[in-house]
């Protein structure tokens, strides 16, 4: 789950990462109030979950509260075009009103899962504010690593070797390995997936604080922190993703027009490999899980049938679990209760296939039954073309 | 004829009594795969699909002398079962739980790594030796007695290569499901070791998916050391960057863990990569002079 800076920075300060004085505002009003408060010199930030809000013109530094005002009354509803958004941008609901700071230096602090070692990474870099994946691809010398031991956290002397070696001066490297070891802290505490400050600023008084903070916590441990379910912002998902959700229903929504139903992550993924190999372009993944039942395979047609871009539908099932009477049964249910006009391709394998294909002939519904993954690619995509 | 399972197996079930336990050590049992006993904390004593149930895995192994545990406890517990297996001994543990947080995999990881057992998993279908024995969720018929060895993030792609296979007639030494997850405890490269000293398997199917660089880290060792034929495959060529595909382990984040890099990777190693999923069995049968 992503969340906002606000809320990150929020949670980051419980933990002992010193950030800047401000607050959130959802109308023009509380920005004002806020900027008030704040004494008039500035900053006003979009909160949307993508980055490259800057570059984007979702970020203001203002000097009085009435210049304030005036950014916040153009940032807040603006849909915000960065290069994360897609072109048709997020829009913006929520600003965060921040007291503007002298800044020294712009540095970077960042956690991640090393895979193969099956821990995490604390990453520091001294060259702040930039994309952490251009410093990595030009300069991942300027990139410095320490590997935190589960169990222990990051160490002291792990800490302060990054902050010498991103080129923090030394009065400065206790408060800056102190915020490191908070962060690492958060990081473990609150079963965060990623964890990134860009920048992490050096103020010119020597002061050290996080600047922005893009926090993403593990969905798998959504169960063990019920105070974070409210930070989710429903209005920064897609509402198809969310109506799928409700019915644990894996749906990704593309930008193509062949709608793909499929039981499996895998074979999701490989499905819309192979309708891009056939020359289509799919509109979605969609993975319906290997026990699906009538009722979600009906929901999963919906969903799939609202997006309207949609020009023909390709089910590709392997019956394992999920059988393929069950599969055919919903289909044909879903058909004629969803009143289905665009054509249907269906390749069907595995568990009672044969008991399958019989539903579907006999439904008096013209559904193209492909024979095998490659002959239904090319089938949908001639039927959307 | 296989790697990990064969018919001297001895399975045992945590979970046991529960809804999935119960469906998929029915199916394990009519496969023909011994399965001892299981474990459900609170219910030992009991007698389930005609098989003792025990409160402990340390119980149950005393009493069974089982030596592989398939896991169908629930994501806030599994974690907790892995090391409960792990410290019983039990050789072989198989996860089949999705949704385990990250950092309960971190500790499960650390936890393994002074104890002689391996895991498989979590979030993964499980390993199937053809006609000798099942453990997970796979369909058992699908299967078919063979000499190439199948490994595989994702369960039903696995089962669309040995669909492909079994309708070439060409049959399965055996195939590992390792799962989708960000750490699991078989990789591609232990799988591919395994498959590799195995003199009854033939040739490797891999089929890998995005995120993560597990599938570079196998081709560069397959490069060294494998003669036998390899063919891969890799899912999500043309999935979007920055979006989670079902796996919490599918995913291409900052610029790594792409399609195209894994299968450079492959291609340099001299594996045949499969551009698209429908034509994995055909490919098989051309590297073997079938």
């Amino acid at each position: 789950m992503k969340i906002h800076e606000y809320q990150g920075k929020a949670i980051l300060a419980r933990y002992g990462v010193p950030v800047p004085k401000g607050k959130v505002a959802f109308t023009v009003e509380e920005a004002e109030a806020a900027a008030k408060e704040l004494g008039g010199f500035v900053v006003v930030k979009a909160q949307i979950h993508a980055g490259g809000r800057g570059k984007g013109g979702g970020v203001k530094v203002v000097k009085t509260v009435e210049d304030a005002v005036t950014a916040a009354r153009n940032i807040l509803g603006m849909q915000l075009v960065t290069h994360q958004t897609g072109p048709q941008g997020q829009k913006v609901g929520r600003l965060l009103i921040e007291e503007a700071l002298p800044i020294e230096k712009e540095l970077y602090l960042g956690i991640t899962l090393d895979r193969a070692s099956g821990k995490n990474v604390f990453m520091a870099s001294s060259e702040g504010g930039m994309e952490i994946e251009e410093v990595a691809h030009h300069t991942p010398e300027k990139i410095l690593k320490e590997v935190i031991e589960p169990g222990i956290g990051l160490s002291g002397y792990q800490a302060r070797k990054l902050a010498f070696g991103i080129g923090i001066p030394a009065g400065s490297v206790n408060a800056a390995a102190k915020a490191m070891i908070a962060l690492a802290k958060a990081y473990d505490e609150i079963d965060c997936s990623l964890a990134e400050i860009n920048p992490f600023i050096l103020l010119k008084d020597g002061r050290v604080m996080a600047l922005d903070a893009k926090i993403n916590i593990d969905d798998n441990a959504m169960f063990r922190h019920q105070e974070f379910a409210d930070l989710r912002d429903l209005a920064e998902e897609d509402p198809l993703e969310v109506e799928a959700s409700k019915f644990s229903l894996n749906y990704i929504k593309l930008d193509g027009n062949i709608a793909c139903m499929v039981n499996g992550a895998g074979l999701a993924m490989a499905t819309m490999d192979i309708v891009k190999y056939a020359g289509g372009e799919p509109a979605n993944f969609l993975d319906v899980g290997g026990g699906a039942n009538e009722e979600q395979i009906k929901n999963a047609f919906r969903i799939l049938l609202s997006d309207t871009a949609v020009k023909a539908v390709f089910i590709n099932i392997f019956g394992g679990i999920l059988r393929c009477d069950i599969l055919a049964t919903g289909v044909v249910n879903a058909a004629r209760e969803l009143g289905i006009s665009v054509p249907i391709v269906i390749r069907m394998e595995g568990t009672n296939v044969a008991e399958g294909k019989k539903i579907l002939a006999e439904s008096g519904f013209n559904f193209g039954v492909a024979d095998g993954m490659k002959d239904g690619a090319e089938q949908v995509v001639r039927a959307a073309q | 004829m296989s790697v990990l399972v064969n018919k001297n197996t001895r399975l045992l079930v945590q979970g046991y009594t529960g809804a999935q336990g119960t469906f998929h050590a029915t199916q394990s049992i009519n496969y023909g795969t011994t399965v001892v006993g299981g474990v459900t904390p609170g219910k030992g004593g009991s007698t389930h699909l005609d098989r003792p149930v025990f409160n402990t895995v340390a119980d149950c192994v005393k009493e069974t002398g089982a030596n592989a545990s398939v896991i169908f406890v629930p994501p806030p517990f599994a974690a907790d079962s892995i090391m409960e297996a792990a410290d019983a001994g039990v050789a072989l543990i198989v996860c089949i739980t999705e949704g385990i947080p990250v950092r309960d995999m971190i500790a499960v990881k650390q936890f393994l790594k002074d104890k002689n057992v391996r895991l498989i998993g979590p979030n993964c279908p499980g390993i199937i030796t053809p006609n000798e024995c099942r453990i997970g969720i796979m369909p058992g018929h699908i299967f078919k007695p063979g000499n190439i060895g199948v490994v595989s993030r994702s369960g039903t792609l696995t089962y669309e290569a040995v669909g492909q296979l079994s309708a070439l007639g060409i049959g399965q030494s055996t195939c590992i499901g390792i799962g989708g997850d960000p750490i699991i405890g078989t990789t591609h490269l232990d799988a591919i070791q395994l498959l590799n000293a195995d003199p009854d398997t033939h040739a490797i199917i891999m089929v890998g998916e995005i995120g993560g660089n597990n599938e570079e880290i196998a081709a560069a060792w397959i490069k060294d050391n494998v003669t036998k034929p390899v063919i891969g495959f890799i899912a999500g060529q043309t999935a979007p960057e920055g979006r989670r595909m079902g796996h919490a382990g599918a995913i291409v984040a900052g610029g790594s863990g792409k399609a195209e890099d894994k299968m450079a990777a492959m291609e340099a190693a001299g594996i045949t990569v499969c551009a698209s999923p429908a034509e994995i069995g055909q490919k098989v049968k051309e590297r073997l002079g079938l």
